[in-house]
């Protein structure tokens, strides 16, 4: 469990959200995440986040399916237990194809759906604490870490002159932890601040 | 931001051009005094089954692009409109190859050989033949061949006219949306054509009816996807080509992206199609259809149909895979140029085994042939594009292709 302070801006509009973003990075800020409730288009190559290695994964995955079902299949009906069908030799590649590409497909999706989700810690009781639960609704989110260094003042008076509606200092937990939210309201309870814009 | 509205051919383009033609001329002449003038059949049919498998090949190809256009049409597809002329320039094309193919396939059919053909030997139809005689005649042979490439031609000519339109000057809300309706309809029609003609009957008449007793549901598709990712390749060759000259400024690596994309699915819809065509007929071995593969697969052209696979497949799915392969100019032109010759072959080992399956014709003069095509096209597009603006920035929809993020 670690705690750390952050200053929290909430922005409205997108048109508002860019530029804002971008002057923070020049400005020397790291910013820590920005919750949107929506996909936006370019904003990952303007927060300056690097391209995800998800595809790789999902090309490594594909290819153990390939080699797992070709492998399996000539040993099983090459080795193991050969049949004849309909004259057919036994090694007989066009008919396993079917096969080969399903496994590929399915080992590639199902791979890359668990690893998205540890990549984004996403699973049953993972708990995580949100900044403003509206960025699920309709408030653009921008946080970045307070640092002993940082002028909160001066940070906080910056982040509304670059048109946030709303910058507080606030105090979150960053890991996550096993909850379940139905049964723990304490995330909740931090109503105040939704009210607050 | 100023743009370079106008294409001047450079000089060095005209004499690729011109050269290339004389290649595919002194080509022909010379397949022609080698073999079209023999007294042999076989002979005279190994010419024109070269000139058949470039001509259809070539005309497919350059139609694609018209195709591309129509179903980006009919999507409301804005994102190809800052490189829209290019592909409108090949299409225009389609008259010109259409004229030639035109007279080639009559000839053959006319011709008075029945090596190409089995069909038009009339009064010696076996009994299959016999059956198919209601589609495989003559006379609907002519009237639909005709009737296709003047559809094709001026449905295309209508919708490359509405594009030039735009240049007249700004349009005002409720006129853009009849432009883009009428687009629409027009792209419809053209649409109704295309699926009644490459997608069906076109490949049926003109390709498998050489392998005239074995048919193959698969195969009508088959050709559509081999000519229409070849058509893509092309698009993306000239794309290429215009940005290195200076041209088309509001192109970037989003809109070949995008081109690169449609490289690399439609390469993997091309190999589905292939393999399950194969795969079919292999599986309940028949003889009267494995028949047409028995030259392909067992016999000489063996070679050819399995690099055919690397070329067209392996290639591009292993090349063409990675996001920055797709917007790197290099790799895409690099593939662009494999992606085109890969599909040349496979037309070659469609059209060739049927009047020559006992060995591999010297590919040296088709590829001569191919090349005079190629020349053709660069000639026909480069006057088409001089003449209009490379832009079409009155378009609706010319906005969204500025600010395309893929």
């Amino acid at each position: 469990m670690s705690v750390k302070k952050f200053i929290v801006g909430s922005f409205d509009d997108e048109a508002v959200l860019f530029p804002a973003v971008k002057k923070v990075r020049k400005t020397g800020y790291k910013i820590h995440d920005v919750y949107t409730p929506f996909p936006i288009h370019g904003l990952d190559s303007t927060m300056g986040l690097r391209d995800t290695s998800l595809h790789t994964a999902g090309f490594i995955y594909a290819i153990t399916g390939t080699a797992t079902a070709l492998g399996f299949i000539s040993w099983a009906l090459t080795y193991d237990w050969p049949l004849n069908f309909g004259g057919k030799p036994f090694f007989s590649l066009p008919a396993w194809i079917p096969i080969t590409f399903e496994l590929t497909v399915l080992f590639s999706s199902v791979g890359m759906v668990l690893t998205f989700c540890y990549l984004c810690q996403l699973a049953p009781f993972v708990k995580k604490d949100h900044f403003n639960l509206r960025s699920t609704d309709d408030l653009f989110i921008m946080a970045f870490e307070c640092t002993e260094k940082t002028n909160e003042t001066e940070a906080v008076a910056f982040l509304q002159t670059l048109g946030a509606k709303n910058v507080k200092v606030d105090y979150r937990e960053t890991q996550w932890w096993l909850g379940r939210y139905d049964k723990e309201i304490k995330v909740f309870d931090k109503k105040t601040e939704v009210a607050a814009v | 931001m100023s743009i370079r509205e106008h294409f001047v051919i450079p000089q060095r383009y005209k004499l690729w051009s011109y050269a290339l033609m004389a290649v595919g001329l002194v080509s022909i002449i010379l397949l022609y005094v080698t073999h079209g003038s023999s007294n042999d059949e076989h002979e005279r049919a190994r010419f024109w089954a070269s000139l058949l498998q470039n001509s259809v090949f070539f005309l497919l190809v350059v139609n694609a692009s018209m195709f591309f256009i129509c179903a980006t049409i009919l999507a409301w597809g804005g994102w190809p409109m800052s490189f829209r002329r290019v592909p409108e320039a090949i299409a225009s094309v389609v008259p010109v190859i259409g004229i030639i193919s035109a007279a080639i396939l009559l000839a053959i059919v006319f011709g008075g050989d029945h090596v190409i053909y089995q069909w038009t030997d009339e009064k010696h139809l076996d009994e299959i033949l016999q059956y198919k005689s209601g589609f495989l005649n003559k006379k609907f042979f002519t009237i639909w061949t005709l009737l296709t490439i003047f559809l094709w031609w001026i449905l295309g000519k209508k919708i490359r006219d509405f594009s030039i339109s735009t240049d007249k000057g700004h349009m005002e809300v409720e006129e853009g949306k009849k432009f883009i309706w009428k687009n629409t309809v027009w792209a419809a029609l053209f649409m109704i054509v295309f699926a009644l003609t490459v997608m069906s009957t076109i490949p049926w008449l003109w390709l498998m009816s050489i392998d005239a007793h074995w048919y193959s549901t698969m195969y009508s598709w088959y050709t559509f996807a081999s000519t229409f990712v070849s058509g893509m390749a092309l698009i993306a060759l000239f794309v290429i080509y215009l940005k290195n000259k200076g041209y088309l400024e509001y192109t970037n690596e989003e809109h070949l992206h995008d081109l690169g994309k449609f490289m690399f699915a439609f390469s993997v819809f091309w190999t589905y199609l292939w393999f399950s065509q194969y795969m079919l007929i292999w599986y309940s071995n028949q003889p009267e259809e494995t028949k047409y593969f028995e030259p392909r697969v067992e016999g000489v052209y063996r070679g050819i149909f399995f690099l055919n696979i690397i070329i067209n497949f392996l290639a591009p799915l292993l090349l063409l895979m990675k996001r920055g392969a797709k917007r790197n100019y290099t790799t895409v032109t690099l593939l662009a140029v494999l992606i085109i010759f890969g599909h040349w072959l496979d037309f070659f080992q469609m059209v060739h085994p049927g009047p020559s399956g006992d060995h591999v014709p010297m590919m040296m003069y088709d590829m001569g042939i191919g090349l005079g095509f190629v020349g053709l096209i660069m000639f026909v597009t480069g006057r088409t594009l001089s003449r209009n603006p490379m832009v079409p920035i009155n378009h609706p929809f010319f906005k969204e292709s500025v600010i395309h993020h893929t």
